[in-house]
C-alpha cells in the first residue's frame, strides 16, 4: 500500500479520534458543571454566589451542609424515604414472585388473560390515576399514613416486576422441578426454597428498580402526605427549596446531600439497575 | 410422575387442555387438580386484590367521575354531566396548548435528545480512554430525583446569580442572558434542556445494550470490504439498532406525554401556562382548583393518548420487531 495514504489516513484517524474524546469531554463537563455548581455553591455564602460564581469559595463556609446535618428534620426525610422504599419493595416484590411463579409454571385457563391484564397495567402511570387514587386513599383513611404510598407504589410496580421475574422464572429448567417433586416437595416448598433462591439475581435486580422508583416519587407522596412528619426527601427538598427560596447556597447544600443516597446506591447496585433498566424496556 | 399442577408446562394451549382432562379424571387427579388450583389460586390473589384495587379500580373510577362535575368532597360525585368535560376540553385554551407544547416536547426529543444520546452511546462503544467514567457520569443524572434535577436547575437558570447567565456574561454573550424560566418564549425550551440533561443518560445506557448485542464480525468485514466508519454506522449499526431506538423512542413519547414532576418543579406549568402540560393542568382542576370532574376529564383523555399511541405504535412500528416493547403483550412465546 502506498505510504502516503496510510499516514494520510492514519493522522486522519488520529484527528477524528481527537475531536470525538473532546466532544466527550465536553458533554461530560455539561454534566458535571451543574453538579459541582452545586456542591461547590454549598460551601459558599449566597452573596459570594453572586459576586464570585466560578472560583473557589471564600472563605469555605461549611455550615450550610453542618446546619443540615444538624437538623433532625433532614434525617427524619431520610428515614421515611427508606422505610417507604424498603416496604413497598418487599411487598411488591413478595407479590410478584408469587405471582410470575403460576404465571410461569402452570398451566390454567385464563392465564394468558390474566397476564395480560397485568403487563397492560404498564400504560398507567401515577398520573393518570392520582385523582382517583387519592379518592380512593382518603375513603381507606390513609391519608398521612405510609400505606398509603406504600400500597399504590406496590401496585403500580407489579406489572414491570412481574414481567421481569416471569421470564427468569421461565429460565429455570424443568428437570429442576421435576426432580424436587420426586423429592416430596410440595408446590410452596419448590418456590420457597428452590425457586426463590435460584433466581436471586433476577430478585436483586427488580428489587433495585422498587427501591428506586419509590425514592424519587415526588406526585403520590405529594398528595398522601400533608403531615411534614411522613415527609420523603423529595417532598423535604421542595419544600426547603420554597422556605429558603433567597438563600441560594443553602438550597444547594441542602440538595447535594439529597442526592448522595441516591449516586452512592447507584454506586453499589449499578450492574443491577442497568441490567434491570435495560431489561425492563426490551422485555416491558 | 408430576402432579399436574406442577407441569411447568409452556404456552401449548393452556385453554383446550383442562375440560378434556376433567371429563373423565380419576378421584387422584382430581384431588391433585384441585390442589393445583388452591395453590393458583392463593399464589395469585395478593397480587390481583392489590392490582384490581389500587390500579383497576381508581382507572375505572376516573372513566366515571370524568362524567360528572364534581369538586371532589362527600362519597361519590352526583351531578351527571354526561361528556360536557370533554366538550370544554376542547374549546379550553388550555389544554390546547398543552398539547400543542406536549408535540413540541416530544419532536424535540426524538430530533435532539435521542439523536444526542445515540452519538454518545457510539463514541463510548469505541475505546477510550476513562469510557466507563464518562458512561457512569452520564447516567448519574438520571439516578437523581426529578424534584431534585427541577430545584437544582431553578437556581441555575435563575435570572441574577445563576450559573447560565454569568457563564454567559463572563464569555461576553450578555446579548443571550434571559429569564430562562421565567420568559414565555424561552421556558419550553429550559424545560427541554434539563429533560435533556436528566433523561439522555437513560436512552444512551439502552443504546449502549442494544450496540452491544451487534456482532463485532459484522463491523469487521464490512471495514474489509472497505466501508467508513459513517457507512458502517448507516448501514450496519443504525438498522440493527432499530428495535432499540424504537422502544428508546416509544418510552421517550410516552414520558413526554404524561410528564409532571420535572415541570412542577421548574415553573409549575408558567409563566402564564406557556411550561403547562396536560398532567400539570390535570393536577390544577384536580386538587388546586376543587375541579375533580374535569381534572379526571384530562387524565382519562392522557390516558387514552398513551393507549391510542401505544396501540399504534406496537401495530404499526414495533411489529417488524421479533421481541420489544409491549409486543410481549401478544406474541407470548
Amino acid at each position: 500500500m502506498n505510504t502516503h495514504r496510510t499516514r494520510a489516513r492514519r493522522s486522519g484517524v488520529l484527528l477524528r479520534s481527537v475531536s470525538l474524546q473532546t466532544l466527550v469531554v465536553v458533554l461530560g463537563a455539561l454534566v458535571v458543571v451543574p453538579l459541582l455548581f452545586a456542591l461547590v455553591g454549598g460551601f459558599k455564602d449566597t452573596a459570594q454566589l453572586s459576586t464570585n460564581p466560578f472560583g473557589l469559595p471564600s472563605p469555605w463556609a461549611p455550615e450550610n451542609y453542618t446546619d443540615v446535618l444538624a437538623s433532625g428534620v433532614f434525617w427524619r426525610q431520610i428515614l421515611n424515604s427508606v422505610f417507604i422504599a424498603l416496604a413497598t419493595t418487599l411487598v411488591v416484590v413478595g407479590l410478584s414472585a408469587m405471582a410470575a411463579f403460576v404465571f410461569a409454571r402452570f398451566a390454567f385457563r385464563g392465564r394468558e388473560a390474566l397476564y395480560t391484564l397485568f403487563t397492560v397495567g404498564l400504560m398507567f402511570p401515577f398520573t393518570v390515576a392520582i385523582l382517583p387514587l387519592f379518592v380512593l386513599v382518603r375513603t381507606m383513611g390513609l391519608l398521612d399514613n405510609p400505606l398509603g404510598v406504600i400500597l399504590p407504589q406496590a401496585a403500580f410496580g407489579l406489572p414491570m416486576t412481574i414481567i421481569i421475574l416471569r421470564s427468569f422464572f421461565r429460565t429455570i429448567p424443568r428437570e429442576v422441578e421435576e426432580a424436587a417433586t420426586i423429592d416430596g416437595c410440595t408446590a410452596f416448598g419448590f418456590f420457597w426454597r428452590i425457586l426463590l433462591p435460584m433466581a436471586r439475581p433476577a430478585l436483586a435486580t427488580v428489587s433495585v428498580l422498587a427501591i428506586v422508583a419509590s425514592w424519587n416519587n415526588f406526585f403520590l407522596p405529594l398528595v398522601i402526605f400533608t403531615d411534614p412528619n411522613w415527609w420523603t426527601v423529595p417532598l423535604g427538598v421542595q419544600q426547603f427549596s420554597g422556605q429558603y427560596v433567597s438563600d441560594t447556597a443553602k438550597v444547594l447544600a441542602y440538595i447535594v446531600l439529597a442526592m448522595v443516597p441516591a449516586l452512592a446506591f447507584y454506586g453499589v447496585a449499578e450492574r443491577q439497575l442497568i441490567g434491570g433498566l435495560t431489561a425492563g424496556a426490551s422485555k416491558g | 410422575m408430576t402432579p399436574p399442577a406442577l407441569t411447568g408446562e409452556r404456552s401449548e394451549s393452556p385453554a383446550a387442555h383442562p375440560r378434556t382432562a376433567r371429563a373423565q379424571a380419576p378421584p387422584e387427579a382430581r384431588r391433585r387438580r384441585f390442589r393445583g388450583l388452591v395453590t393458583i389460586t392463593l399464589f395469585l390473589l395478593p397480587a390481583l386484590v392489590l392490582f384490581t384495587l389500587l390500579v383497576l379500580v381508581p382507572i375505572a373510577v376516573a372513566g366515571y367521575t370524568s362524567l360528572f362535575k364534581w369538586n371532589g368532597l362527600g362519597g361519590l360525585p352526583t351531578q351527571f354531566i354526561g361528556l360536557d368535560n370533554f366538550t370544554r376540553m376542547f374549546g379550553d385554551e388550555i389544554f390546547l396548548g398543552d398539547l400543542w407544547r406536549g408535540l413540541i416536547l416530544i419532536v424535540l426529543s426524538v430530533t435532539i435528545q435521542l439523536p444526542l444520546a445515540l452519538g454518545i452511546a457510539m463514541l463510548l462503544n469505541q475505546k477510550m480512554r476513562g469510557r466507563a467514567v464518562y458512561r457512569m457520569l452520564f447516567f448519574a443524572p438520571y439516578m437523581l430525583s426529578e424534584v431534585i434535577t427541577g430545584v437544582l436547575f431553578t437556581m441555575i437558570l435563575s435570572p441574577d446569580e445563576g450559573l447560565a447567565n454569568q457563564v454567559l456574561g463572563a464569555v461576553g454573550l450578555e446579548s443571550l442572558e434571559s429569564e430562562w424560566l421565567g420568559n414565555p418564549s424561552t421556558v419550553l425550551v429550559s424545560v427541554f434542556i434539563v429533560m435533556t440533561w436528566k433523561y439522555f443518560g437513560f436512552h444512551m445506557i439502552l443504546y449502549l445494550a442494544g450496540r452491544q448485542g451487534i456482532p463485532k464480525e459484522l463491523g469487521e468485514a464490512a471495514s474489509i470490504d472497505g466501508a467508513s466508519a459513517w457507512e458502517q454506522f448507516r448501514y450496519i449499526t443504525l438498522p440493527l439498532l432499530g428495535p432499540t431506538i424504537r422502544i428508546s423512542v416509544f418510552l421517550s413519547v410516552i414520558g413526554a406525554i404524561q410528564l409532571f414532576d420535572l415541570v412542577w418543579v421548574l415553573t409549575s406549568g408558567g409563566p402564564i401556562h406557556s411550561s403547562e402540560t396536560m398532567a400539570v393542568t390535570m393536577f390544577q382542576f384536580g386538587f388546586k382548583r376543587s375541579q375533580v370532574g374535569y381534572g379526571t376529564a384530562i387524565s382519562v383523555v392522557m390516558f387514552l393518548i398513551s393507549l391510542i399511541f401505544a396501540l399504534g405504535y406496537q401495530r404499526y412500528v414495533l411489529r417488524r420487531d421479533t421481541e420489544g416493547a409491549i409486543t410481549t403483550m401478544r406474541d407470548q412465546r
